[in-house]
């Protein structure tokens, strides 16, 4: 289970650090990942897989924030494994600097050396913990305005909107104090489900599905125990029926397909009144990972019509309804559809008054693209355009459109219905009173109608 | 460490060229190397930064490593950091400056801070300078004692260092034996990892030549340290948790109350959020569970959920490693998975990676159920944007209807692709229709109505083309166009820039001859003229025989190119089953990921320590050991279970699909037998006719396999032990009883000289054994060192014997290591083993 090496590359392929443990892979190993990724054609596909073999040595990679994490080494190790460290040590080196970005990661690369040092000795992972790697590590971080920084994670989103909760909270480091000395006590509860759906061109459900993060974020000094409620009514697994069978949804309650749970989670309690237990270690980490099939309301609801208009045109409506309350506002929404591929020029036409949209046609895909900043619960919209052909069609224009795929984000709502009823701190004493902040996200994963 | 400067590929602006700085910095640092000046470890810290900076991006700044010692008289931690960082990159490219940096670290390795203690400590083992080993054993000594946890676990690592660098210092010092007691008594946590992790790599590397460490490495996998770690599991971190579990893979389980404490035990790993545990986790499970049928196939059902979590909550990248080992197990075990096919279904922003996989699963769970959701789902994707998936697609509703028996609502589907008139969902499908139409035959009317509708000039892509064409020649009765439209495209021959297509011409213009002779005999004559004429050989060699052929008689010819055709019933699996088997012996490995078990793509000292699974694949199976192993792929398919075996998985689809076809094939078993015995009849009675000489009675002897009458025998004369000569065991099932039997005698024997000079083809000594009815299974080496894995069975009972025998023909040594399904007899089957050697190369 060793790793040989390990580097941070930029997407321009220069090296940002680069430790080497094992001596045992040959020199060039970076330029060969990089050339390797970069011009990856292999069996039709054009995207490297995470995992490939150049003469003998195994690279592994992730790409956060736009930068390549990689490992080599040359032993049959557990794939999963590497992965998993790769995105860890991106999670622990974010808890340091604050954000992860080529900028910070320059600014305190001697940190992250002194990091690495410690999270594997000999190609042996030691430890991924940021409590634990907090006594060993001394440097300070060179923090970096956080503001022209693309967001790692969705609950950076928070940052976004800006009144409602403190936008340096994600992305604080772990270590550094505050300019008044003192650290903030308090701690972030994000629950983030991001959504899949596919409707049918007749517009009812095809799959559904909900997977669910508690993620946790600590700033609280003494490591206090918390407890963390969720719903009463909470159930997990589906017994022997089949997952989509969706009969069992007609009562009530919050069915979990399954969950899995961070290893500082303690569950003694969870069968009878469904909370969790745990002390937190410092930084960001997962509390529970849940998976869930069981129906719920979609966000949005989409309708698509193609219709022909005439021998080198055609009409393309794309009408969204919000089905969410009129208090929630979803964000950053983005419409995409592939056009036939003889279209040649496409024209749009808005609703009147509409503001905060963008329309556009990508000639070298053949894709249109609708944008909207925002979406009030409740609302509708639409948009039409004409499309013009190069060429007579033939056949189905169905079939040579589509699907209408969908992006988006909605604070402050969630769809699955779990909640955190209360998040309790053990007290130290009667004046402790650290902030505490719970919030709920949700994202489109593969939100897709059909025509 | 940093490659150095050599060649920089991505420049960029902001990064300085090298030496001119350098030179800078060499002075500065020099300046600053004597000062005690307050503020100085600031400067100091900066100048630091920058070497190590240039360091990063591959500038080589190994000259400034004096003044770096001369800079490291600090007490500032982060410095001395630093310094550590720097030495350790360039200690190896030079070793005499290193010697400077002993002094300085020894000294720290003393110091009151545990911090500075450890830091020294692991600088010290990491310069790789063999000739300063001297200077690691005392320092290693005191920091395995230290008081400090944190030291101890560099101290344990560090004792692995120093084996790689030089392993006799480390054993002669006894630390592996210091590591152990660490490992079974020290409180914490991470120096107990790290002394298991040490303790591998170095038994497993120290075994191939030393008893002790072979004995060390098995006792590893004794019932009390595996409970050892079992029981204190959660003590340990996540990452420290999957070696635990690895380990655990290995043990073989006394009995099934074992079993069942083991998956008590660690049931709810299978919650972690790491994917890394719970697949570790599954693979125990699995491992644990081979030998019963039921609850293996509950593990199936068990683990289902976890896998598909981890799948939806991780990163593309994790992900990817979760389902490909979710890919495995569905196309192990189909019907397990065939109500969760929406699982499969792919999502629109998914790397295509992961899509291929998804569609491969996809293919191998449809059954009668699902198969009508799965391929409208298919038909779905057959129209994306992404083309090479909607190619695997189209190809994924192909494989559908080859392994269905009802397939008649796909071909419709099929059928439906030819209308949506893209190219190379067209070219697709065509190739589809054509393997459709081979297997299924009385689907040629609807095929052929709407491929006869096709306009070939609308197909570019030579497969396409060359499967439309395929089907006009064979389908020329039916198709009225037919010879009209092959007469167009051999007009246009120069144009034709496909081999494949042209060769495709030649045929099917002959079959079309056959049929339709007045119509094509034109069309016939020019592409016989083309082809005889083409520049590419195969398609000149083609036409010209075809011209011959018909020279000589129309009525051969016919039967040459156009015999009456038998449909195919299977097509040949791409993956043997022994491979598949393999696969999944490595699951949680790369071998999964890679679809190929572990020596396809890493070389012996690579593929993991400790893996007992490997030492079969070690070997190199030679194509002149895989022909004595014939009989060992004999196996009887009816009592074994769908989950175990992917052999059998295979045949049964075989002989359903042999039912719905005219066509019967001799079953495989039957057919396996034959040729097996027919082998063994060639491979017993080889040997004895070639010895002509009057020594040929020897070799008469030797063939019933007893010939200990001729042998010296060193020992007493135990119970005479008769093996069965057409012993049969398959190279899985020997695989799987290596790695569970306990080693019941290892024996050192002399091989003769003329045993020697024999192993000059080592081929003959499998056939030596054989002759004494022990079967070889796999072999492999070079001179001096070879190695040989073989079995044998009781005359009377099916009780096994396997034994490796290792050959240094140099030494003339051989080692000989025996497992036992009876225990009680190995003694009786050492002796028989050892005689047969000892004839080995006598005449």
């Amino acid at each position: 289970m060793m790793i040989s090496q390990f580097f941070v590359l930029s997407q321009r392929g220069d090296n940002i650090v680069f430790r080497d443990y094992r001596a045992e892979v040959p020199k060039g190993s970076t330029e060969t990942f990089f050339r390797k990724v970069k011009f990856w054609k292999e069996d039709g596909n054009a995207e490297a897989p995470p995992i490939f073999n150049v003469d003998g040595v195994n690279y592994f990679h992730v790409k956060v924030v736009g930068l390549y994490f990689v490992a080599t080494t040359r032993v049959n190790v557990s794939p999963s494994l590497v992965l998993e460290l790769l995105q860890r040590i991106a999670r622990v080196i974010k808890d340091y600097l604050g954000v992860l970005n080529e900028d910070s990661f320059r600014k305190n690369f001697v940190l992250v050396y002194e990091l690495l040092d410690e999270v594997i000795d000999f190609g042996y992972v030691q430890t991924t913990s940021t409590e634990v790697l907090k006594s060993y590590v001394f440097n300070e971080p060179i923090v970096v305005a956080p503001t022209r920084l693309q967001p790692i994670d969705p609950a950076a989103i928070f940052t976004q909107g800006g009144k409602r909760m403190p936008g340096t909270a994600v992305t604080k480091s772990v270590v550094a104090n505050e300019p008044g000395g003192r650290r903030r006590e308090e701690i972030f509860v994000d629950i983030i489900e991001k959504i899949s759906v596919t409707f049918s061109s007749s517009g009812y459900i095809l799959t559904s599905e909900i997977d669910g993060t508690i993620q946790m974020k600590s700033y609280l000094s003494g490591n206090p125990e918390i407890r963390l409620a969720l719903n009463e009514d909470l159930n997990i697994g589906r017994g022997g029926r089949s997952v989509y069978d969706y009969r069992s949804s007609s009562g009530s309650g919050v069915i979990l397909d399954d969950c899995n749970f961070h290893e500082s989670v303690r569950l003694d309690s969870f069968d009878s009144d469904r909370t969790l237990s745990l002390v937190p270690p410092d930084g960001e980490f997962p509390v529970m990972n849940y998976r869930m099939t069981q129906e719920f309301k979609p966000p949005f609801h989409v309708n698509t019509l193609i219709e022909e208009a005439g021998r080198l045109k055609a009409e393309v409506i794309i009408k969204i309804r919000a089905e969410f309350p009129p208090d929630i506002v979803a964000n950053t929404i983005t419409i995409q559809m592939p056009l036939p591929n003889y279209t040649s020029r496409a024209s749009f036409d808005l609703e009147p008054g509409a503001v905060g949209q963008r329309t556009d046609f990508k000639e070298s895909s053949k894709m249109l693209e609708w944008g909207l900043k925002k979406i009030v619960g409740g609302a509708e919209h639409t948009l039409r355009a004409k499309l013009t052909f190069s060429q007579e069609f033939h056949g189905n224009i169905t079939k040579e459109a589509g699907p209408v795929s969908m992006t988006f984000t909605i604070p402050m709502y969630n769809v699955s219905k779990l909640q955190v009823k209360y998040l309790q701190i053990a007290k130290k004493v009667s004046s402790y009173n650290p902030y505490r902040w719970v919030r709920y996200v949700t994202q489109a994963n593969s939100y897709v109608a059909r025509i | 460490m940093s490659p150095p400067a050599t060649s920089q590929r991505y420049p960029s602006p902001s990064q300085p060229s090298g030496k001119s700085e350098v030179s800078d910095l060499k002075s500065q640092l020099r300046q600053l190397a004597g000062s005690r000046a307050p503020g100085v470890d600031d400067s100091k810290r900066d100048l630091f930064k920058k070497v190590i900076s240039y360091m990063t991006i591959g500038i080589d700044v190994s000259s400034v490593f004096g003044e770096m010692v001369m800079c490291s008289a600090t007490s500032d931690i982060v410095l001395k950091k630093m310094c550590y960082l720097y030495v350790g990159n360039y200690a190896k490219g030079n070793p005499d400056l290193s010697l400077l940096t002993i002094n300085f670290l020894q000294r720290d390795c003393k110091d009151e801070d545990p911090m500075i203690r450890g830091l020294a400590l692991r600088s010290l083992c990491s310069l790789r300078v063999p000739n300063l080993v001297e200077y690691l054993v005392g320092p290693l000594g005191s920091g395995l004692k230290d008081n400090n946890s944190y030291v101890r676990t560099i101290a344990v690592t560090g004792v692995l260092k120093l084996y790689h660098i030089s392993a006799s210092t480390c054993i002669d010092a006894d630390f592996p034996a210091t590591l152990k007691s660490l490992m079974l008594h020290d409180s914490d946590a991470q120096v107990v990892a790290n002394c298991l992790s040490a303790l591998q790599e170095i038994w497993s590397l120290e075994a191939s030549h030393s008893e002790e460490a072979c004995r060390e490495k098995d006792s590893l996998l004794s019932k009390p340290v595996i409970y050892y770690f079992l029981n204190r599991i959660k003590e340990f971190n996540e990452w420290a948790q999957c070696l635990i579990l690895e380990l655990a893979v290995k043990y073989v389980p006394s009995d099934s109350n074992d079993i069942f404490d083991i998956m008590n035990l660690l049931e709810d790993r299978l919650q972690h959020a790491n994917g890394a545990v719970v697949l570790a986790t599954v693979k125990v499970f699995l491992q644990l569970t081979l030998s019963m049928t039921d609850v293996h196939q509950q593990v199936y059902e068990r683990i289902k959920s976890p896998l598909l979590t981890l799948v939806s909550s991780g990163s593309p990248e994790q992900s990817y490693a979760i389902l490909s080992h979710l890919h495995l197990l569905v196309v192990r075990a189909p019907f397990i998975f065939a109500a969760d096919y929406k699982h499969f279904y792919c999502q629109y922003n998914e790397p295509s990676y992961v899509k291929k996989l998804k569609l491969e699963m996809l293919t191998a769970v449809a059954n009668e159920s699902n198969t009508y959701e799965i391929v409208t789902e298919l038909c779905e994707y057959a129209a994306n944007v992404d083309i090479p998936i909607a190619r695997e697609s189209i190809r994924a509703v192909g494989k559908i209807a080859l392994q269905q028996y009802d397939v008649n609502a796909i071909v419709d589907r099929l059928l439906q692709f030819l209308e949506m008139e893209k190219d190379y969902v067209t070219a697709e499908t065509l190739v589809l229709v054509k393997d459709l139409l081979r297997k299924y035959p009385q689907w040629s009317h609807d095929c052929i109505s709407v491929v006869g509708g096709i306009s070939s000039k609308n197909i570019q892509e030579p497969k396409g083309k060359a499967a439309l064409i395929w089907m006009l020649g064979e389908y020329a009765q039916d198709m009225s166009d037919a010879p009209y439209i092959l007469e167009n495209l051999i007009e246009n021959w120069e144009e034709e820039h496909s081999a494949e297509v042209r060769l495709h011409l030649l045929t099917a213009a002959m079959k079309c001859f056959f049929k339709r002779a007045p119509e094509t005999q034109k069309a016939l004559g020019t592409a016989l003229a083309a082809g005889i004429a083409d520049f590419h050989q195969d398609v000149h060699d083609r036409a010209l025989f075809y011209y011959r052929v018909l020279q000589y008689d129309v009525h051969v010819a016919e039967r040459v190119v156009s015999p009456p055709k038998q449909a195919v019933s299977v097509f040949a699996d791409t993956q043997s089953s022994e491979i598949k088997d393999r696969i999944f012996d490595e699951f949680n490995s790369l071998s999964v990921i890679y679809q190929k078990p572990s020596y396809m793509f890493t070389d012996k000292e690579h593929r993991g320590p400790f893996e007992f699974s490997d030492e079969l694949g070690n070997i190199p199976i030679t194509p002149e050991a895989s022909s004595d192993i014939v009989p060992a792929q004999q196996f009887e398919a009816n009592d074994k279970d769908l989950l175990l075996s992917t052999d059998e998985k295979d045949d049964n689809k075989g002989l359903i699909n042999n039912n719905g076809s005219a066509y019967t094939a001799p079953s495989y078993e039957s057919s396996s037998n034959t040729i097996t015995s027919q082998m063994q009849e060639l491979a017993i009675s080889g040997p004895a006719t070639s010895t002509t000489t009057p020594q040929s009675s020897f070799g008469f002897d030797d063939l019933f396999g007893l010939g200990v009458s001729t042998a010296p025998a060193p020992t007493p004369s135990p119970p005479l032990l008769k093996l069965n000569p057409r012993a049969a065991l398959d190279p899985s099932a020997f695989q799987q009883k290596w790695r569970q039997l306990p080693i019941s005698l290892t024996q050192d024997y002399s091989v003769n000289p003329q045993g020697i000079v024999a192993l000059t083809v080592p081929q003959s000594l499998i056939k030596h054994m054989q002759n004494h009815s022990i079967h070889c299974i796999a072999s492999g080496g070079q001179s001096p060192n070879f190695k040989f894995f073989f079995f044998a069975q009781k005359e009377s009972e099916p009780s096994n014997y396997l034994a490796e025998c290792i050959i240094n023909s140099s030494s003339a040594k051989a080692q000989i290591k025996l497992k036992a399904d009876e225990q009680s007899t190995s003694q009786a089957f050492a002796t028989v083993f050892e005689s047969a050697l000892s004839k080995f190369g006598m005449p």
